[in-house]
């Protein structure tokens, strides 16, 4: 399937005028460690993210890269260590957590949309009680944005009449309706068809160049070719490589990397 | 093998045709319902046969009903007279001749208008609870409702509510004024102290300091004139809708990371819901008395009242409880990563889909609850199921009457019974979104 996307993705013209990576940091990750209980799932881990990166996360399951970004908006607790987000150190100061929260976007893996309200509610909720947007305002910006990911016309209908590939659109709308500076994706294609990867591949790849600080836990390696301008690899909790798609793919140093990316691009 | 490699092609689709005759209408209907088995034509049989015993028994004797005598053996004669010598019949005249009894209890005559006003503003309060088409300004009204309905019931000084509603008004000041000053933590232990200062030590001599400029009262009725479905409804419908919201919050406290917190709502929820409602109710008004200072005077029907709320809630607690573990996780993580606290996320994505899941369980209890009020009996109150009925057949009059006192009061339960369960068959219905 990999192979079959990048195709795609390869004939697509990617404009690349506005994906400039700033010297500003906007993700600072110092001697981070954590645990599961005696498990150490990530060790020592070090990476700054300028604004306007385009980072690809891969590595084997359990390698810890879903626990790193989710990290980075607290949703997972980190032991030892920093974690710096646009200037905000997270620590367990709620005040702190609220801030990079409201500043991060998150997409997921099941998309866990609200099931209960429509489309067009789940994406004002944040901005009307989180950011205090007028109802009217919010729905304008919702409406923008659902347009944006080329479904305005399933507003007033629920999640679960749409298809995953809808429903992950509608959850980056409703991510980007917090007008987030930095978007994290956990797997967001995992859980879909393969018709439908490519349409959420493209919405990402549209944020990417609209300039988007970007970091994605993803197996879709036409993406990471196509838009990232790093690819981060990890194994057992640690980043093991990184470099350039151009040389991570053509030219990977670890042996590690190597029979991880025959294992993936091999057939 | 051979064959199937000859290529085909299909050019036009089938169009979708009628199903056979056997397959549609009342035969089928029939066939699959009630005779597609030997068994099952030997119960359906059986089925029909138990139906028509019954209703032979019953038809008759219900046929012969008698509305208007004073006494059951002028029903019995009226009965003779009409139908012959040996038979029987209904004598519904029983309930015709003690209606307002079975309604009021011994709720003083000349003031049956104040329950009657106290159930016709209930059903103003409760409906846009119900049904969310009414004008949400409504609510208010349904917030100040259990001051009306109290003073309506219990009458005395108009004071005594407007007090107790004044405590909700300190506490949301007392927040207000604090969380700028102190932070969230510090400003909801004083939105929950200053309001039980209040009603402790201010409210009453305030109360009377405003009775005394200004006196508006109504004629007090005291808790053991209460009786009958007066009664019931009293303690039924406070009890619901005090036990839902305690309910819930015992939920999260059961869901909480906070240690006190948690084994504080385990501790409650296991204790009340391993003990008898009964022996609840005794506690409520035998062993309070011997805990309270001597001549406190706390009201048996309010400490009836809490008794069933606390027993409920723990129900209740439980069955939130079951609703907020079948939501995925990754609801809570969505809500988090938008930047919802705590608080909102519960109201705005958790409650909403973990109430929608345990509407059945809450209803189921709430019915539970609302039939349980008649076990209010052991600890003297009138209930209408047993105690009216007892008074009724101790008196001279209907002295025998057996059936037809309770086929009543257990008609009048079922329909509202029946109804809460229609609307919660309702309220999931309206509230299915998943369209799974």
């Amino acid at each position: 399937m990999s192979e079959a996307t990048a195709l795609d993705l390869d004939t697509r013209k990617i404009d690349r005028s506005q994906m400039q990576v700033s010297n500003e940091v906007a993700i600072q990750i110092s001697q981070m460690n954590k645990w599961y209980g005696t498990f150490h799932v990530l060790r020592d881990i070090n990476m700054t993210v300028n604004r306007g990166e385009r980072i690809v996360i891969c590595g084997p399951s359990g390698s810890g890269k879903s626990t790193l970004i989710r990290c980075i908006n607290r949703l997972e607790e980190h032991q030892q260590g920093q974690i710096i987000v646009d200037g905000t150190e997270l620590t367990s100061d709620l005040k702190n957590i609220d801030k990079v929260r409201s500043e991060v976007g998150m997409v997921f893996q099941h998309f866990n949309l609200f099931p209960h309200l429509t489309i067009l509610e789940n994406c004002t909720l944040a901005p009307i009680w989180v950011r205090k947007t007028p109802k009217k305002e919010a729905e304008e910006i919702a409406m923008h944005f659902l347009r944006k990911v080329k479904i305005p016309e399933q507003a007033n209908k629920y999640p679960g009449q749409l298809s995953g590939g809808q429903q992950q659109r509608v959850a980056i709308a409703r991510s980007l309706c917090m007008k987030p500076r930095i978007m994290l994706f956990d797997e967001p294609t995992s859980a879909l068809d393969p018709e439908m990867i490519k349409e959420v591949l493209d919405t990402m790849i549209q944020l990417a160049e609209e300039g988007m600080t970007m970091l994605c836990v993803t197996h879709e390696m036409g993406f990471a070719q196509a838009v990232a301008n790093r690819v981060i690899f990890m194994d057992q909790g640690q980043i093991v490589e990184q470099n350039s798609p151009k040389e991570f793919f053509n030219n990977p140093q670890s042996d590690r990397t190597k029979l991880f990316l025959s294992q993936i691009l091999g057939h | 093998m051979n064959t199937s490699t000859s290529t085909f092609v299909r050019t036009e689709m089938l169009p979708q045709q009628a199903p056979p005759i056997t397959e549609a209408g009342a035969v089928k209907w029939l066939r699959e319902n009630l005779f597609s088995s030997v068994l099952n034509t030997i119960l359906t049989i059986l089925g029909v046969a138990a139906v028509a015993y019954l209703v032979m028994h019953i038809a008759p004797w219900l046929s012969r009903s008698v509305w208007n005598a004073n006494t059951l053996s002028e029903c019995r004669q009226i009965i003779t007279e009409r139908y012959g010598e040996g038979a029987t019949g209904a004598c519904w005249a029983v309930i015709r001749e003690r209606w307002p009894q079975y309604l009021f209890g011994f709720y003083p005559s000349h003031l049956y208008w104040r329950p009657v006003l106290a159930f016709v503003l209930l059903c103003v309060a409760v409906a846009p609870v119900l049904f969310d088409k009414l004008p949400r300004k409504m609510l208010w009204f349904s917030l100040v409702y259990p001051a009306v309905g109290f003073w309506l019931l219990w009458g005395g000084s108009v004071w005594v509510p407007v007090m107790a509603l004044a405590g909700f008004a300190i506490g949301y000041a007392a927040a207000r004024i604090v969380k700028p000053l102190a932070g969230t933590i510090i400003a909801t232990i004083a939105a929950v102290l200053a309001p039980v200062l209040w009603w402790l030590f201010l409210a009453g001599p305030a109360a009377d300091a405003m009775q005394s400029i200004l006196p508006v009262a109504l004629q007090a009725v005291r808790s053991r004139e209460f009786g009958g479905f007066v009664l019931a409804f009293t303690i039924g419908f406070t009890g619901i809708a005090f036990s839902l919201p305690l309910g819930i919050m015992l939920a999260l406290g059961r869901q909480s990371d906070m240690f006190i917190v948690n084994k504080l709502s385990v501790g409650f929820i296991e204790f009340i819901r391993g003990v008898p409602l009964i022996t609840l109710l005794f506690t409520a008004s035998l062993l309070l008395n011997y805990f309270l200072p001597p001549g406190t005077d706390f009201d048996i029907i309010l400490r009836v009242i809490i008794m069933v709320v606390l027993f409920a809630a723990a129900y209740i607690a439980e069955v939130v409880r079951g609703g907020l573990a079948a939501l995925p996780r990754g609801q809570y993580e969505a809500a988090d990563a938008l930047g919802l606290d705590y608080w909102k996320a519960q109201r705005l994505i958790i409650m909403p889909q973990a109430l929608k899941i345990s509407i059945p369980g809450i209803v189921s209890t709430f019915i539970g609850l609302f039939k349980d009020t008649t076990l209010v009996v052991f600890v003297g109150l009138l209930d209408p199921l047993k105690g009216i009925t007892d008074a009724v057949r101790a008196s001279t009059d209907w002295k025998g009457i057996y059936w037809e006192p309770y086929i009543f009061v257990g008609t009048i339960f079922f329909v509202f019974c029946f109804a809460m369960s229609r609307y919660s068959m309702y309220l999931e219905g309206k509230l299915k979104t998943d369209h799974r």
